[in-house]
């Protein structure tokens, strides 16, 4: 699943950084909304819902980005715990930005909310009516979320260790500029 | 900047420190927008554990209006509506309704008499899959003119200090207009006698994009009759709903739904305040409810009355409250719905 390229092509990095822009707002759009019972609530969640199909939708394109460019091989002497931590984390990251959407889009059709993304465009339910799903899935959102938000702050803080530390070219796979010379 | 190291081998620690400060600034910013660093912020959880009675709320229901009754019926729209919204079901036609007439209590054991304030939770369908959903009830104004104070009535009422109430009095006179009408209004022995008002103030949109501020209120076709609460109290504890269940049956009730617009300057943000009765009203259609279901199995026990699903063509206006109610209910729903075990309904017949 390794191409000979030293980058990821530019829809991917263009892809991965929008959707890191994306996603953390998300995530904080998320705690905060449901901490508040001021206006800012309803404006949060009129954001949260179209935002979440704007990531799933991204998400979907990334991944058959990914499938068709495939990813740089990592570096050949990165200690094999930690090439497997780099792997892992990719799974986990793809695992999450596909089902929080999905769980929240089914989420709202197990509790027979109507799903608006604005005006008069909503999406259609995906679940019936059912208090267990409804539970089920909305505990799932809850608990990935703060998931969600441990796996980035370890993403970011295993790229910096890479850039900082190894400086072994993997932040520059995925830099949006190229901030030095190619690795040999 | 940090430089970037030649030989991994030696220990620096500024890069190590450098993305521990990296990490630990996020996770802090996440934290207060949580509102975990906040212990004053008034969150849906503060907001839904002050309605709880002493003992704990009843786990299962509603955190609020926690007793009612389901029935479904239709609106039908007469077309007047479309002069002021845009909006799918004020167009001339008939759009399912599934709704619920409720008491304001935390407690779904109460004795129908002993509940001062009654309520009508309703959701509109309209077939291109927009929905309005509304909760009201039949005082004309709101106790409390922001979802702060009524935090702090909240407190106050629940407060063991006896002059708890005599200092939120203190501070928050308006409560004492809500409390004049409580002692003064009369009472009635049926839910299709009574008037249910959205309180709150919504913007109506129309086709041209203007908008106007409004407020609505279900005007019962049925006479109201007034019985003192000594007579209501002789009654059985589910007299309303008994009532209900026998006059539906016997004859579909209705409702007429007036729009009134308010003037420039009233007092939209304040469900607190009415606005004066010379307002511009039109009357945009008919709810008639048609069939009383009980609760267990009836189709409103899992719906959410979030007054803020609205169709396109109503929109929230200041009035801070539908955004508070909107917080409190999603919470509410979210717990009744995990504890769904203890509702007693789940052995059908548990009520009447």
């Amino acid at each position: 699943m390794t191409t000979t390229r030293k980058r990821f092509t530019a829809p991917q990095r263009l892809l991965h950084w929008l959707m890191a822009i994306c996603i953390l707002s998300m995530l904080f759009i998320g705690v905060g909304m449901v901490s508040t019972v001021t206006p800012k609530y309803l404006t949060l969640v009129q954001i949260h819902k179209p935002l979440g199909i704007v990531i799933l939708v991204m998400v979907l394109i990334r991944l058959t980005l990914r499938l068709i460019y495939k990813a740089p091989a990592l570096p050949p002497d990165l200690p094999e715990p930690i090439k497997l931590g780099a792997e892992l984390s990719q799974y986990v990251l793809y695992a999450l930005m596909i089902s929080m959407p999905l769980i929240g889009w089914g989420m709202l059709s197990a509790a027979s909310y109507p799903v608006v993304l604005f005006g008069s465009v909503h999406l259609p339910s995906i679940l019936p009516l059912s208090p267990s799903l409804h539970t089920w899935l909305w505990r799932a959102h809850h608990y990935l979320a703060f998931a969600f938000f441990g796996t980035i702050l370890m993403h970011v803080g295993a790229i910096l260790f890479h850039k900082l530390i190894r400086n072994d070219g993997i932040f520059e796979t995925m830099a949006p500029i190229l901030t030095r010379n190619q690795p040999k | 900047m940090v430089e970037s190291s030649k030989s991994p081998g030696s220990f620096r620690p500024g890069p190590l420190l450098f993305i521990a400060s990296v990490i630990a600034v996020a996770a802090i910013a996440f934290a207060y927008t949580a509102g975990w660093l906040s212990p004053h912020r008034l969150t849906p959880k503060k907001l839904v554990a002050g309605l709880a009675p002493p003992g704990g709320p009843a786990l299962g229901h509603r955190r609020n209006h926690a007793k009612g009754i389901c029935f479904t019926g239709t609106f039908e729209a007469n077309g007047n509506g479309a002069e002021l919204s845009k909006a799918t079901v004020f167009e001339s036609g008939q759009y399912p309704v599934v709704g619920r007439f409720n008491l304001a209590t935390a407690d779904p054991n109460a004795k129908d008499a002993m509940v001062r304030v009654r309520g009508l939770g309703i959701s509109i369908k309209t077939p291109d899959g927009q929905e309005w959903r509304s909760a009201m009830i039949d005082a004309p104004i709101f106790p409390v003119s922001t979802p702060q104070s009524f935090y702090e009535l909240l407190t106050a009422s629940g407060s063991k200090d006896p002059d708890a109430m005599k200092k939120f009095i203190g501070a928050h006179p308006e409560f004492l207009s809500f409390l004049g009408w409580a002692k003064s209004a009369p009472w009635t022995g049926s839910y299709a006698e009574e008037r249910y008002n959205s309180l709150d103030s919504f913007l109506f949109v129309d086709g041209s994009g203007t908008k106007r501020t409004i407020r609505w209120s279900l005007i019962p076709a049925a006479q109201p009759e007034t019985i003192s609460p000594e007579e209501l109290a002789k009654r059985g504890p589910d007299f309303l709903e008994q009532e209900i269940t026998q006059r539906v049956a016997s004859a579909p009730q209705k409702w007429t739904l007036v729009v009134t617009v308010a003037n420039p300057g009233d007092p939209t943000a304040d469900p607190n305040k009415a606005w004066p009765p010379d307002r511009h009203t039109v009357e945009v259609g008919t709810l008639t409810v048609q069939q009383i279901e009980g609760e267990p199995t009836g189709p409103c026990l899992n719906i959410n009355f979030d007054p803020t699903v609205l169709p396109a063509g109503i929109a929230t206006s200041d009035d801070p409250f539908p955004a508070a109610r909107s917080a409190a209910y999603s919470r509410s729903y979210n717990s009744r719905t995990a504890e769904a075990s203890y509702y007693p309904g789940n052995t059908t017949g548990g009520k009447q």
